[in-house]
């Protein structure tokens, strides 16, 4: 694996350019601010943290011109959102029931063995579901793409090549956060998977997420609704083998053993990790060189400090 | 009498000064889990606990403790609660209503201020107080020259990052200057969004010179709602132009205001946010709560006839120590009814700023869900 760095929300209190400077990562940068919507390309002040040239590569404008140029592909595109959104809503719906059976079997003093074992087949059975709409919605996506990659998209190309160019030079690739369905969804569209995974990357929040290989959406105190995680889809897969969770002290109820016990088992043997601000986590040659301020979920329901 | 005053009185009347220490000591009212202590210092003839809650007299009377000029009165508060209160001071020839002068908290209102009962366990919420790390959202200002209501100015609240390229929701809401100047709309607003619990959105905040006139069902004044405010605000700043990223809102006269607004002009609102609204209605018998509440009537009472379908998706709110917590629960079932999804919700306090304050998240985010789940920045 070329190196990879994940970092916590840069709002703030931004540990980029330090990130940078450990890496040894000299030149100019391309930037992915899609999550940002709108707003994407506003990176005066990520520019003059990094104190470098930083081209955003602009896939939220990109694939507005693409759709405006490819009226079929924009309406496939559509339509498959439809499909992943009633996906969600569906797994939705069986993940709370599921959910539901696990609080209820929640560790209780002097509980008999029975009990432990409902509780571990209950777990079992989120974990499965969780797994089933991870492949259900990968499927879509894979689909989609086999579908509208057999005739060229004369509009999509040019963007692609325009990407291709963009990112030459490049010392790294960095990604932000933001919304990550969009986010991911912009990224797949251009195929940046395949145009970034031999580069360098950094990536925070959303970003973070879009690289690991499944987003997990997550907040214990929203101001409606039941507070389960949810697995949206796959992510790029470019940073295997954890789930990242910004802003996790904020969102979660991380003073709470049984819900960290629960979350982490859950999503194991991937590792949960909690990006705060000033967080980081590195990797060199596929193995983590170094951490900052980094804490994991762990399995026995603490929330432990993440060494290299 | 409460465990800390039964102990200083424990051995008869206390000297002054160690009744001074006490008072230095306590937090006053002095507040149980179950109940609540009011204390007054001063000579008078009598003293009374002036507060309007439904069911309570309006006025009881303290007592005064043997050998002291200190008065008292225990009442029964359930956990939770809030409300406020004045003293009436009566001294030869003269009555008085005061604040509390033993307690520092007070709640402002159009016609001054009371002092704030919190009962065991209430906590202001933390998203109605200042967070340095929200952004903050902005004001412009809109005049009108309406031919309903004549000429009006109606305050634009744009959100943090405010961007002509994007369609915001709009929520027109009446009182706005009240809202907030009493509620901490502003302080609220940039703390949901920032939170990411509401969208940014745009609040058209009105205001009425005559609100005994226009917010009591009159049919000018949604007009000027719907056929001029809507589209100037439209002309102003990028909205989305579906109705379900649209409300009305109001609290008491406020609140029969928008739901009026919504019900004349169906499609127009697809979200509607009621706090303790003054639905007054007549089934049996006639309105006995004054002439200016005719109008009110008139309309709940049309309205209670044929409800519609004035939104999609409504959230209502109300004190349970108010009046008009009957109006208020009566409405809900009406909803339902047009098979309109309701989320009501009731609230240990009265019929006051602090309690509407207390109740924007729970609206707000109802009715307006954030993108909480998806947004990691």
């Amino acid at each position: 694996m070329i190196d990879r760095a994940l970092l916590g929300p840069q709002f703030r209190t931004p540990n980029l350019r330090e990130c940078l400077e450990a890496m040894a990562l000299a030149g100019p940068l391309a930037v992915v601010t899609a999550g940002w919507q709108d707003r994407e390309g506003e990176i005066e002040e990520l520019r003059a943290h990094v104190g470098r040239p930083v081209v955003d590569l602009a896939l939220y404008t990109r694939a507005e011109h693409v759709h405006a140029d490819d009226p079929p592909l924009a309406a496939a595109a559509r339509e498959r959102q439809e499909r992943l959104q009633e996906l969600q809503d569906l797994y939705r719906l069986r993940l709370h029931a599921l959910m539901a059976a696990v609080e209820e079997l929640s560790p209780a003093p002097g509980e008999a063995p029975a009990r432990r074992r409902a509780r571990r087949a209950a777990l079992g059975d989120v974990r499965r579901l969780d797994r089933e709409h991870l492949a259900a919605t990968a499927r879509e996506h894979a689909a989609f793409a086999r579908h509208w990659q057999r005739a060229p998209r004369p509009s999509l190309s040019a963007h692609r090549k325009a990407l291709a160019a963009a990112l030459d030079g490049a010392a790294a690739v960095l990604v932000a956060g933001g919304h990550v369905a969009v986010l991911l969804n912009r990224m797949r569209l251009f195929g940046l998977a395949t145009l970034i995974e031999r580069r360098p990357l950094i990536a925070w929040s959303a970003g973070a997420m879009a690289l690991s290989e499944r987003v997990v959406l997550f907040h214990d105190r929203p101001p409606q609704g039941a507070a389960h995680a949810e697995v949206l889809e796959p992510g790029l897969g470019l940073v295997p083998g954890i789930v990242a969770l910004p802003h996790a002290g904020e969102r979660l109820a991380l003073g709470d053993a049984a819900r960290v016990q629960l979350f982490a088992r859950r999503f194991a043997p991937s590792r949960c990790l909690a990006l705060e601000h000033g967080s980081l986590i590195r990797w060199h040659r596929g193995r983590v060189a170094a951490t900052r301020d980094l804490k994991r979920l762990s399995r026995s329901g603490r929330v432990v400090e993440v060494g290299a | 009498m409460s465990g800390a005053l039964a102990q200083l009185f424990g051995a008869g009347p206390p000297s002054r000064e160690a009744l001074d220490a006490f008072l230095g000591a306590h937090a006053v009212p002095l507040v149980a889990p179950e109940s609540v202590t009011f204390l007054y210092r001063g000579e008078a003839e009598a003293v009374y606990l002036r507060m309007f809650i439904a069911g309570l007299p309006a006025a009881q009377p303290l007592e005064r403790a043997a050998g002291t000029d200190l008065w008292i009165l225990t009442l029964a508060l359930p956990a939770g609660s809030r409300f406020e209160y004045k003293f009436e001071v009566k001294r030869p020839g003269a009555s008085e209503w005061i604040l509390d002068p033993l307690n520092p908290l007070k709640a402002s209102d159009p016609f001054g201020a009371n002092s704030v009962c919190q009962g065991y366990g209430y906590v202001p919420p933390e998203w109605t107080l200042p967070d340095e790390g929200a952004r903050a959202g902005n004001f412009e200002a809109l005049a009108l020259d309406s031919r309903h209501l004549g000429r009006r100015r109606v305050d634009l609240y744009l959100p943090a990052r405010f961007r002509r390229t994007r369609r915001y929701p709009l929520l027109v809401l009446h009182d706005g200057g009240d809202y907030l100047r009493y509620a901490q709309l502003k302080t609220v607003l940039d703390n949901l969004i920032h939170r990411l619990e509401i969208p940014p959105l745009v609040v058209a905040l009105t205001d009425s010179p005559d609100r005994l006139r226009e917010y009591v069902g009159l049919d000018a004044h949604a007009d000027f709602l719907v056929d001029e405010l809507l589209p100037a605000v439209a002309a102003k700043v990028p909205l989305d132009p579906d109705p379900a990223h649209r409300c009305a809102m109001g609290a008491s006269l406020g609140g029969v205001a928008a739901l009026h607004a919504a019900w004349r002009h169906p499609g127009a609102f697809g979200r509607l946010l009621l706090q303790s609204g003054s639905f007054a209605f007549t089934d049996i018998g006639e309105n006995r709560r004054g002439p200016v509440f005719e109008p009110v009537v008139r309309f709940m009472n049309a309205f209670r006839a044929r409800p519609g379908r004035p939104a999609e998706r409504i959230y209502v709110s109300c004190g349970i120590y108010e009046s008009l917590i009957y109006e208020n629960r009566s409405l809900v079932p009406l909803l339902q009814a047009a098979r309109i999804p309701v989320r009501f919700e009731e609230a240990r306090d009265g019929h006051n700023w602090q309690n509407w304050r207390d109740r924007l998240r729970a609206g707000l985010t109802f009715l307006f869900p954030g993108p909480l789940w998806m947004v990691y920045e």
